[in-house]
């Protein structure tokens, strides 16, 4: 395997006496597509959020195990750096209601106070705008609210904003299960461009979905890692029974 | 069913139809009557001048409420600039901790707050502020008012940032914000129309109060600027006016009457606008 970004290890989550991750180990390829897939509930949004370290919102959760970013480990971090470094894209599209489209794609820059010149503020919207694809459509309208776009536009303006932090790795957290199938396929397509620059995990109930955009694929059931490798492996050769029962349709 | 039934039912649910909508129209007609009155009362003496001048000695024609129309407004900055940096805390608080026993002592203190009756509120502020400071002055009103102002302000920031979705605050700090600043800069602008709803429906709450202004601003025949000084407004004075035996000083005070109810049915107004017209898409 190629370096790796992230690397899981050990990795548990419980919320209240709950174990809701279990044990589960796993590798992040530097600018590859890594697919966390498995039925509703089997804790592979709980994996996703501990990564940025937003399941601390909740104040019932405990974690253990390791996270290295880098071969830093995580919470040892300041969970505000790690969250910098750590970019990460919704369910559901949530710009700032209150922001210009302009003013959203350097949010992240604004509401942390850093002060930018002009040319590099500009520089940074276009540059972002541009990797998700949605500086044609917006171009002209940059100065009005960024909520008035079309769900998938707005998933987008959301990718842009992660996406002017700079981050090592994009976590996304079922960036399509909001959108129509036109918006869906829109993404889908993007994700295939951005991995050339930046490394994904995306997290997915779709099969489908996983089959088509990752290069690396892990399968989760009931907080278990069942099986993680090549998604080409994964798909045609599965070596546990679970996974073959899961993409078979037999549960899910 | 017979057909003879079936129109007796009908003719009970028009009935109860009719009764609803005429108890509902009953609801406006005090309303009406109070404007029809004051409109007809105390339109004659309004002019620029009446609005400008102050009150003359009893006897001479003329004179204005000046000095009560620039008490009020003193009165209202004076509220207003103690009770909505707290009120706005406190929602803040309160919408971001929605279980625990402070948000629970806090929010049963509110509504507490809410039933003290005004007078109560203004014995307060005077042995708080008018004996401490030896005088009546538009400070110990305006304390006064702000206590009055404050369950309206704390509530409305509560309800209005409760609504606020949670993904938005997840946007936030998933770009690496801390929490002060996401409330700050996220958040509460998000939520500003509700607070300044808010705000002005506290405002035209507290602009009409008299017991709480009569041991604390007093009253004041003069025009006075300086808030550690007594000064009139506009419900006083009407008071003042009504109840004296001169016919001169009803008109005034009918006059007065109307100025303060279009004053606080424009802030209503106002706060119907904002909240239509600058509502937050989410």
């Amino acid at each position: 395997m190629e370096s790796q970004v992230l690397k899981v290890t050990n990795f548990s989550a419980h919320f209240s006496g709950n174990q809701v991750v279990n044990n589960v180990s796993m590798k992040v390829a530097h600018n590859k597509v890594t697919a966390l897939m498995g039925p509703s509930g089997c804790g592979k949004t709980t994996l996703l959020r501990c990564i940025n370290r937003m399941h601390e919102l909740i104040p019932e959760a405990g974690v253990s195990g390791s996270i290295l970013l880098h071969n830093k480990d995580i919470y040892r971090m300041n969970p505000i750096l790690v969250r910098k470094k750590i970019g990460m894209v919704f369910q559901k599209p949530n710009p700032f209601p209150t922001m210009s489209i302009y003013d959203n794609v350097i949010a992240g820059y604004k509401l942390n106070g850093i002060s930018l010149k002009r040319d590099e503020k500009n520089r940074i919207v276009e540059d972002s705008l541009k990797k998700s694809a949605l500086w044609n459509e917006v171009k002209d309208r940059l100065y009005k609210k960024g909520s008035f776009l079309s769900g998938g536009q707005q998933q987008r303006l959301c990718i842009a904003r992660a996406l002017a932090m700079n981050p090592d790795i994009l976590l996304m957290d079922e960036p399509t299960s909001a959108l129509d199938p036109k918006a869906t396929s829109h993404i889908e397509e993007l994700l295939t461009e951005l991995k050339n620059n930046i490394t994904i995990l995306l997290v997915t109930h779709n099969i489908a979905q996983a089959a088509r955009v990752s290069d690396f694929t892990a399968f989760m059931y009931l907080g278990n890692m069942v099986e993680f490798g090549l998604t080409e492996k994964l798909f045609t050769v599965p070596e546990d029974k679970r996974t073959e029962e899961y993409l078979s349709g037999k549960f899910g | 069913m017979t057909d003879g039934k079936l129109v007796f039912r009908i003719i009970k649910d028009r009935l109860f139809q009719a009764v609803v909508i005429l108890f509902s129209f009953a609801m406006i007609v005090p309303l009406f009557l109070i404007i029809y009155y004051i409109i007809r009362n105390g339109i004659s003496v309004i002019n620029w001048e009446f609005l400008v001048s102050l009150p003359k000695p009893m006897g001479d024609i003329g004179g204005g409420i000046a000095n009560a129309v620039v008490g009020t407004a003193m009165l209202v900055i004076v509220a207003t600039v103690f009770a909505v940096p707290l009120g706005v805390c406190a929602g803040i608080y309160l919408s971001e901790n929605k279980k625990g026993r402070i948000a629970y002592s806090v929010r049963l203190c509110m509504e507490i707050l809410q039933g003290v009756p005004s007078i109560v509120i203004g014995i307060i502020a005077y042995s708080w502020i008018v004996l401490s400071m030896g005088t009546f002055s538009a400070l110990s009103g305006g304390v006064a008012l702000a206590i009055m102002m404050l369950p309206v302000i704390v509530r409305a920031t509560e309800e209005t940032l409760k609504l606020i979705p949670e993904n938005l605050r997840e946007a936030s700090l998933a770009l690496g914000v801390p929490y002060s600043r996401t409330i700050i800069k996220v958040i509460v602008p998000a939520g500003l129309t509700g607070i300044l709803t808010g705000v002005l429906l506290g405002i035209a709450r507290i602009a009409g109060e008299t017991a709480p202004l009569l041991f604390t601003a007093f009253g004041n025949p003069f025009m006075n600027i300086n808030i550690f000084k007594p000064v009139d407004s506009l419900p006083m004075l009407i008071f003042n006016y009504a109840t004296s035996p001169y016919p001169l000083w009803h008109a005034m005070a009918w006059g007065a009457s109307f100025v303060l109810v279009v004053l606080v049915l424009g802030l209503n107004i106002v706060t119907k606008v904002i909240t239509n017209r600058w509502k937050v898409r989410f």
